[in-house]
């Protein structure tokens, strides 16, 4: 089937090629999924770097809370005067770097990506269901991540708060510098961010459930498109939440209302708000930020799915497990948010009740990892960079999520909460785990994003930078945490008992500015192999999936001539008695008799029954006589 | 041979076999839905928080003694009249924009086109009520941030307001609460009814007529009814309960 479609191609793109395209309509207002994700990954690249440069700005804080860097001077101006970050500018570093990470890269460019270039490639669709919505969730996001970066521009800073904006720090405009315009650009830039998303999800639930292929019933789409699937389900119904806790927030910090604020003295002042509660904020915000760490999550559980099963050349292990281990997370997520509250006064049944919750969803991501370890096992694995990263999505699953366990206790998390240990394990589990699953992402759909291959061995440096750094990063701060060192802090000096930590702050730092400069090795490849990579063939990796069908450069709908009509599940790889180790979903049971299985046909009973004749004829005799 | 194919090969019509929409449904409706799931998620939110405001408060403004006069015509003693009359023109707007539906369905165009004029007169009235209730409070000194103190205390100038106990706390998370949630709903009537203006003007210039369809009438009139159904719950936990 996708040879005939391949040799189709090259007239039909003849007569499709007349559309006039300007550059405007091409690279800038485009309405084709393929364009509009790459817009999102590219923009989210940026934002990446941007927040990762973040980062190391605040880890030399941390690292040397003594020193002098003159060179801060020169580009920060009065937010590092003598050279040293000011803490009203460290809080806003941290805020910013949590935002950006978790909003504008982890949920809009793994998602947004990846959910406009795979949905309608995967399903067999021309395009998104409303291409126009697209391109409108794109330029949302855009003009939010303008918004976000711009807020370094003002006076007052941008903002300070923390990534959770709690009030009452957010909601009173004098309370730090940040609080002020800052904020007030972080309100409105997420609330554009919360509109893109919105567009986004209805668009890709509705292509999900309305333009998949002949054939593409739901027990045949990929994981990643389950996965797709329910992280813009979970992100519809948890987003719309924050808009009312942003829009509450809003009113407190410029109409004098007190949703949020009750009995505070701010600079010697009594400020008139009363009974009002911060508390109800965390219920709020939480019930959006709970379902969001799974938001980040999924596309890379989904997307690793498929690069570990195409490349260990075994069918996934567990597929209907592992959609329903998806859907019990969707599920759970939102009956959870009540962990990130424990030591807020909550009453110890109800966190009692939460801790049980939190505690179930240990249950489907063990399946998860069970399955992605079993898909692994006695697989004829191909260790491809996008191979590499999903592999090391795995191990940043396990080993941050297991620690989740310890946090998901009320008990244990009076000692933990906000501690380093919190730090390690969501930079861990959600932070590191999903960015190799967008990583992988990149490294293995990039010949279908851009026709061309990224170079494997800069692909590897960049894994085993990555991977070691993280690993440095992140693991000794769980030891700080058990001993009780509090995040958020400025500086570690004032403190006896952090005294002995300084040395491994310093040892952190050094392993961030490390990690940081391996994805040089990213940006290069990323960037040169878009002109100077090698020409990639229609199916570079021997995938089954329907996005490898397509002709290598893009045209317009995707399929030249007719949408391929689909078979058989996504996973068909190595399966006895077939010839290749795939064969595509677009092949019939008719073309692989010497490789069908009777539970390939769903019950139908003719086709059953015509398979087994053709196995009586065919079979050699040996067989038949094992069989009689 | 060629059975063969066709019998081991056969691939399923069923209604998610893919190849066509399950529900049976243009993909517009299903984002409608789905965005209307999601803005319940947001007004649910918001009655949330009005809850939890209520029931950590002992006492709370009397909503007879609150909502009790009826613009130009009574300034006290008429409880609940106003917003009775309100929430029937609300409610009637949306009768009328199922009758439009109904004359899309039968590609009358006259008929939608009454029927849809109707609607946003209905809407008008209603955002023209709220904006004399929102002006009758504000007068009495309700408004975000601000209760009424024209009384030597503040104490005795609520006391009008409260059926038992008075608080000042109470009153002031009411206004709060009410112009912010019914403002909300407001904004949403404005936009439903900028919206139908729209799909009027199409309708007028026969856009749906030349494409032999006006489901676009009932994509809007969805929106329309949720917006109604998310008064009825505004008006039950602000004025009735």
């Amino acid at each position: 089937m996708s040879q005939i479609t391949l040799s189709h191609s090259e007239e039909h793109h003849e007569a499709h090629g007349h559309h006039h395209e300007t550059f405007l309509s091409k690279y800038v207002f485009s309405q084709d999924h393929k364009m509009i994700a790459k817009q999102f990954l590219i923009t989210g690249i940026i934002m990446g770097v941007f927040a990762m440069f973040l980062s190391v700005l605040f880890r030399l804080q941390l690292g040397w809370p003594d020193k002098d860097f003159p060179i801060l001077e020169t580009f920060l101006g009065k937010w590092a005067e003598g050279g040293r970050i000011k803490p009203e500018f460290f809080l806003s570093l941290v805020t910013i770097h949590g935002t950006i990470m978790v909003f504008f890269v982890l949920t809009a460019g793994l998602s947004g990506t990846f959910s406009n270039l795979l949905i309608p490639y995967q399903l067999g669709a021309r395009d998104m269901a409303s291409p126009f919505m697209n391109m409108l969730s794109y330029w949302f996001f855009l003009t939010a991540c303008v918004i976000m970066i711009g807020s370094f521009f003002v006076e007052s800073g941008p903002a300070a708060a923390g990534w959770t904006i709690y009030p009452p720090l957010s909601a009173v405009p004098t309370a730090i510098s940040g609080s002020g315009l800052g904020m007030t650009l972080w309100l409105t830039s997420m609330t554009l961010f919360i509109a893109s998303q919105v567009l986004g999800g209805i668009n890709y639930i509705s292509t999900v459930l309305n333009m998949r292929t002949k054939g593409m019933d739901f027990w045949k789409m990929p994981l990643t498109i389950w996965a797709f699937f329910l992280t813009a389900i979970t992100g519809l119904l948890s987003f719309p939440v924050l808009v009312s806790a942003v829009v509450l927030l809003i009113f407190d910090r410029s109409f004098g209302t007190s949703f949020y604020l009750s009995d505070l003295v701010v600079q010697g002042q009594i400020l008139p708000n009363e009974g009002g509660s911060p508390i109800l904020f965390e219920h709020l915000f939480w019930f959006l930020g709970h379902p969001e760490v799974y938001i980040v999550l999924m596309p890379a559980l989904g997307l690793t799915s498929e690069v570990i099963s195409t490349n260990s050349r075994k069918p996934i292990f567990g597929y209907h497990a592992m959609v329903y281990s998806l859907i019990g997370i969707t599920v759970l997520s939102f009956i959870v948010w009540g962990h990130h509250m424990f030591v807020t006064g909550m009453n110890p049944f109800l966190g009692g009740v939460f801790m049980i919750t939190t505690l179930i969803i240990a249950v489907p991501s063990a399946v998860k990892s069970f399955n992605y370890l079993a898909t692994l096992w006695r697989g004829n694995i191909r260790f491809t960079p996008a191979m590499m990263f999903a592999i090391g999505m795995v191990s940043f699953f396990i080993s941050g999520g297991l620690t989740g366990i310890y946090l998901g206790n009320s008990s244990l998390d009076i000692n933990l909460h906000d501690t380093y240990f919190v730090v390690a394990h969501f930079h861990l589990v959600m932070g590191s785990a999903s960015i190799f699953g967008m990583l992988c992402g990149v490294y293995h759909w990039y010949p279908k994003m851009f026709g061309r291959l990224m170079d494997e061995r800069l692909g590897y440096l960049h894994f085993w930078v990555t991977f070691i750094g993280a690993y440095l990063v992140f693991f000794p701060m769980h030891f700080m945490g058990i001993d009780g060192v509090p995040r958020r802090y400025y500086a570690f000096t004032e403190f006896p008992f952090m005294a002995k930590w300084l040395t491994v702050n310093t040892f952190i730092t050094w392993a961030a500015i490390f990690a940081a400069l391996g994805q040089v090795a990213f940006l290069v490849n990323f960037f040169g192999s878009i002109r100077w990579g090698k020409k990639a063939p229609q199916n570079p990796w021997g995938s089954n999936t329907l996005e490898w069908t397509t002709p290598v450069k893009h045209i317009h709908g995707n399929w030249p001539g007719e949408i391929p009509t689909v078979h058989r599940w996504p996973y068909d790889y190595s399966k006895p008695g077939h010839e290749e180790d795939f064969i595509p979903q677009t092949v019939p049971f008719s073309a692989t008799m010497s490789s069908n299985l009777p539970h390939d046909f769903e019950g139908n009973p003719e086709a059953e029954r015509l398979q087994k004749e053709w196995e009586v004829q065919n079979k050699p005799e040996e067989q038949k006589d094992l069989k009689g | 041979m060629s059975t063969v194919v066709s019998q081991l090969d056969e691939v399923k019509t069923g209604a998610w076999s893919g190849g066509k929409s399950p529900f049976n449904l243009e993909y517009g409706k299903i984002m409608m839905w789905f965005f209307l799931v999601s803005d319940a998620f947001t007004f649910s939110a918001f009655l949330i928080y009005y809850g939890a405001q209520r029931f950590s408060n002992i006492t709370w403004p009397d909503p007879e003694k609150v909502f009790q006069s009826i613009p130009f015509v009574a300034d006290h003693g008429q409880p609940l009249v106003f917003v009775g009359l309100m929430t029937f023109i609300l409610i009637m707007s949306s009768v009328t924009m199922v009758m439009a539906v109904e004359a899309g369905h039968r590609n009358s165009k006259k008929e939608v086109v009454g029927w849809m004029v109707a609607t946003i007169i209905g809407g008008l009235m209603f955002v023209g009520c709220q904006a004399l209730e929102w002006s009758h409070l504000h007068h009495e000194g309700f408004w975000w941030g601000r209760i009424p103190h024209e009384a030597a205390t503040v104490q005795e100038s609520l006391r009008p307001y409260f059926s038992h106990g008075v608080s000042e706390v109470a009153a002031q998370q009411f206004a709060n609460l009410f112009f912010t949630i019914t403002g909300f709903h407001g904004f949403h009537v404005s936009t439903g009814i900028l919206i139908n203006i729209i799909i009027l003007f199409m309708t007028l210039s026969n856009k749906f007529e030349k494409s032999g369809s006006y489901l676009m009438i009932e994509k809007v009139g969805l929106y329309w009814h949720f917006v109604d159904l998310v008064w009825v719950f505004v008006f039950t936990f602000f004025y009735l309960v």
